[in-house]
């Protein structure tokens, strides 16, 4: 019966999910506002993908309940995704030794037709 | 349906599977491992992009109007979405499915408004001459660099294929709300989690993909003449 009772019920008031909401829109308001001051595209990319993990875990925890949900399946979910986008960034240096192996055009390519 | 009703009479241990595997429920369970699994396809999609804007001359057309000012709209829609179907959670566990199926409309509405100012965009970005593998020719010739290297045609295939996936689970994810709005009192109020979740996850990776493809490609000085 407890565990029937511990499903139905949806922890979190109306009151907390709107204040994660405007967390939420704040967040995004910064990163619009940091499109356009000048900084090297390195520090730009660290900063918004910084921001948008804080804005994927407050959506995670609390609208998608994960916070209240056992420490199991979060053990379960979370490590496995997090290696795996892991094993996925090993290849990205490979695109700093292919920068130099693009074809330098001597002339422009024709462009595309206006349809 | 019988074992899941004598089920609920024996809490089972988080380890132990079977109908209430973590204390969550099977097919809710099954939601999360699809979740994983589709954040993974937008992961390697991501990366992808990452990879190829690391090893080319990337073009950084958006100017604040229309493509800034619609994607900020298009967030706060997502946004907003996601806090009514988490209202509409919430209604359905007090056992309010009425309330539950105005919430799980409110957030159809905002869904679909996405699509629309979304394809409004991409009109706006066709019409100026952007297709999947080739670029206008102002585009061009604004961004080449000035030792001559052409800004890569590969802007438009990744741009297409992530916001357009992304695109294709807001719709699905409308249909899947549209049914489940429709059917809310029949359905168990784990089956309206189970559809939050779905919708959540399309929040969720269009917090990454804004500020990735729109944000890094906006054009800060107004660069490209028109």
């Amino acid at each position: 019966m407890s565990a029937h009772v511990e499903e139905e019920h949806f922890a979190g008031s109306n009151k907390l999910f709107t204040s994660i909401w405007v967390w939420l829109i704040l967040l995004t308001l910064v990163e619009i506002f940091l499109a356009y001051r000048p900084m090297p595209i390195h520090y730009m990319l660290i900063i918004l993908l910084g921001l948008s993990i804080i804005k994927a875990a407050l959506i995670v925890a609390y609208f998608m309940h994960m916070k209240f949900e056992r420490l199991s399946l979060i053990l379960t979910i979370v490590p496995m995704l997090v290696v795996c986008i892991c094993l996925l960034f090993v290849f990205f240096p490979d695109s700093f030794r292919s920068v130099g192996l693009r074809y330098e055009f001597k002339e422009q390519p024709p462009a595309a037709e206006e349809q | 349906m019988s074992t899941e009703a004598r089920a609920v009479h024996f809490p089972a241990a988080d380890w132990g599977g079977g109908v209430h595997p973590y204390r969550v429920g099977h097919r809710k369970l099954g939601m999360w491992l699809f979740i994983v699994s589709d954040s993974l396809t937008f992961s390697a999609l991501l990366i992808g992009y990452a990879y190829l804007r690391a090893s080319n001359v990337w073009p950084t057309p958006f100017p604040f109007y229309p493509s800034i000012v619609f994607s900020s709209v298009m967030t706060f829609c997502l946004l907003s979405s996601s806090l009514t179907m988490v209202f509409g959670v919430s209604a359905s566990s007090h056992g309010n499915k009425t309330a539950a199926r105005k919430w799980i409309l409110a957030t159809i509405f905002f869904g679909v408004a996405f699509i629309v100012l979304h394809l409004i965009e991409w009109n706006h970005l066709i019409g100026e001459g952007l297709r999947p593998f080739s670029l206008p020719a102002h585009w061009i010739s604004t961004f080449t660099t000035t030792d001559g290297k052409l800004p890569t045609p590969l802007f438009g295939a990744t741009f297409f294929t992530i916001t357009g996936l992304h695109m294709f689970h807001v719709a699905t994810g409308a249909v899947y709300l549209g049914v489940v709005a429709a059917r809310v009192k029949k359905l168990k109020h784990e089956d309206i989690e189970i559809s939050g979740l779905y919708w959540h996850f399309v929040d969720l990776v269009w917090m990454f993909v804004f500020p990735l493809i729109y944000i890094l490609s906006v054009d800060v000085g107004g660069h490209l003449a028109k």
